[in-house]
């Protein structure tokens, strides 16, 4: 036979395995539940007024001042969340490759015991990648205000760059299908991290597990989803 | 009952593969999925044709040599392995699509039979106790807890027969090297080469071509000893472990 297989391996390393690209997916997985939960806190001052939300958007460029210069903090976070997104995106790619040379013959016919969920964690991550993409041109760089078709300062204030983004229907309907996206993917995300962890060794703490991914995936998508709803049917205006 | 079976044919590991349709006729619903294949074989005899290849040693559900995907259905559609499969499982007039197990660390060498001493080699790699050789120790002078001795026991029934690859949409061999290492590392004799054990086992198993688990669960569910997901959560946390005592 030609193929020639592989032999004992020597001199393996535990930081060089798939299960520690598993652990940096895990770790930035977490960052990413933490900073959408507090995302998802702020967008809710908006039900505030239009003082309250743009005082929260201010203050965000003040937190650690006088010890932090302006926006500072605000760029501490950014930073994390820049190097989180750069390993979560490499690490999810690499053995998303690796998936796919595991298995370069498919099976002809194969049924599926598993989760909605479980099965879109990589095209639903795709998806929230391009949605961000949007949703950072639509509100941080660029500040794209698709009402006026303003950009920059013109665009007007967090409030009313918000107000006029969710008054258009379509726009609406993007952020709720970004949302259920970002929702199925915290589901699996959730379970999964915990699991890769190694939090999740009985029976009992699996099942814990999976209902924090419930838990996650509902307030975070459920929260996320309110000041749309709210704009665009007139209770935020 | 009569069944059609599409069935993988291959000639050997570097020929091309297809599937081909067969009939098989007064079929006892008392047969074992494998006696079934064997009635195919004989008619393929008597009519000059080769015989299907597949695998099978005891024929009682304890050594792991039997495999097939049935129906897209690693050992079939109930929770035991092929061999114990029985065809009252089906139905009259069914047709039931077999292959062998995909997963390029498992090649086809013939037929349905794939090589997969890839599992030999993880083992071979750290799935073992060192102990002295010569007379055995007194029994009673390791005493283990009654209920990790269970635990070890149920993680130890893993036969090794590959369902957990095939089921797994990554071809992970994530749980099969989990039961190993959650069983050795519950007991006192498994701790000395805990670390280097769970490293080495990981990263033969990474050479081998496996892909990475992503926590999808298709594994536990095929698993015909119904090895739960635990192990692979022990499997990580070990792994962690060994990377903070710098292996």
């Amino acid at each position: 036979m030609a193929v020639t297989r592989p032999t004992l391996v020597k001199g393996s390393q535990g930081t060089r395995s798939t299960i520690a690209l598993k652990i940096t997916m895990a770790a930035s997985g977490t960052i990413f539940i933490g900073f959408v939960l507090l995302h998802m806190y702020g967008n809710l001052k908006a039900f505030g007024g239009q003082d309250s939300f743009n005082e929260y958007a201010e203050h965000l460029r003040e937190l650690g001042e006088p010890m932090l210069p302006h926006a500072g903090a605000l760029w501490v976070i950014r930073l994390v969340l820049i190097v989180s997104l750069v390993v979560h995106v490499w690490a999810a790619a690499t053995l998303w490759k690796r998936a796919k040379s595991a298995r370069s013959t498919q099976y002809v016919g194969r049924k599926r015991h598993t989760a909605l969920s479980s099965n879109t964690m990589r095209w639903g991550g795709i998806t929230i990648l391009v949605f961000l993409v949007w949703h950072l041109l639509n509100f941080t760089i660029g500040k794209i205000n698709p009402s006026t078709g303003d950009t920059g300062d013109a665009a007007g204030d967090p409030y009313s760059l918000m107000v006029d983004t969710f008054d258009l229907w379509w726009m609406t309907l993007i952020y709720l299908v970004a949302m259920v996206a970002l929702g199925l993917h915290l589901h699996h995300g959730t379970w999964s991290a915990l699991q890769t962890l190694g939090f999740t060794g009985t029976a009992k703490s699996r099942t814990r597990a999976k209902a924090a991914g419930w838990v996650v995936a509902i307030v975070v998508a459920g929260g996320f989803s309110l000041v749309p709803l709210a704009t665009l049917v007139g209770i935020i205006e | 009952m009569n069944l059609t079976l599409k069935i993988w044919r291959q000639a050997g590991p570097q020929a091309p593969g297809e599937m081909k349709t067969y009939q098989v006729d007064d079929v006892s619903e008392d047969m074992s999925f494998l006696e079934m294949l064997d009635v195919l074989n004989e008619q393929l005899n008597a009519g000059g044709e080769e015989p299907v290849a597949f695998d099978s040693d005891c024929r009682e559900g304890i050594c792991g040599n039997c495999s097939l995907m049935i129906n897209g259905e690693a050992h079939g559609p109930e929770v035991t392995t092929t061999c114990q499969l029985h065809m009252r499982s089906f139905a009259d007039g069914d047709t039931i699509t077999i292959e062998p197990w995909r997963a390029d660390a498992f090649p086809v060498i013939r037929d349905l039979v794939t090589d997969r001493s890839a599992f030999d080699r993880i083992i071979q790699s750290g799935g073992y106790i060192s102990a002295n050789t010569g007379s055995a120790p007194e029994a009673n002078s390791v005493p283990v807890p009654r209920d990790d001795a269970t635990k070890a026991f149920n993680f130890a029934t893993c036969i090794g027969c590959g369902a957990c690859v095939a089921a797994c949409p990554n071809g992970s061999a994530s749980l099969f090297m989990g039961a190993k290492i959650t069983q050795l590392g519950l007991l006192p004799q498994g701790q000395p080469e805990r670390w280097s054990r769970v490293v080495d086992m990981v990263g033969q198993h990474d050479a081998e071509g496996f892909g990475g688990c992503t926590n999808i669960g298709e594994c536990a569910t095929a698993c015909p000893k119904e090895i739960p997901l635990d192990v692979i959560s022990q499997l990580n946390k070990d792994l962690r472990t060994a990377i903070k005592h710098g292996h």
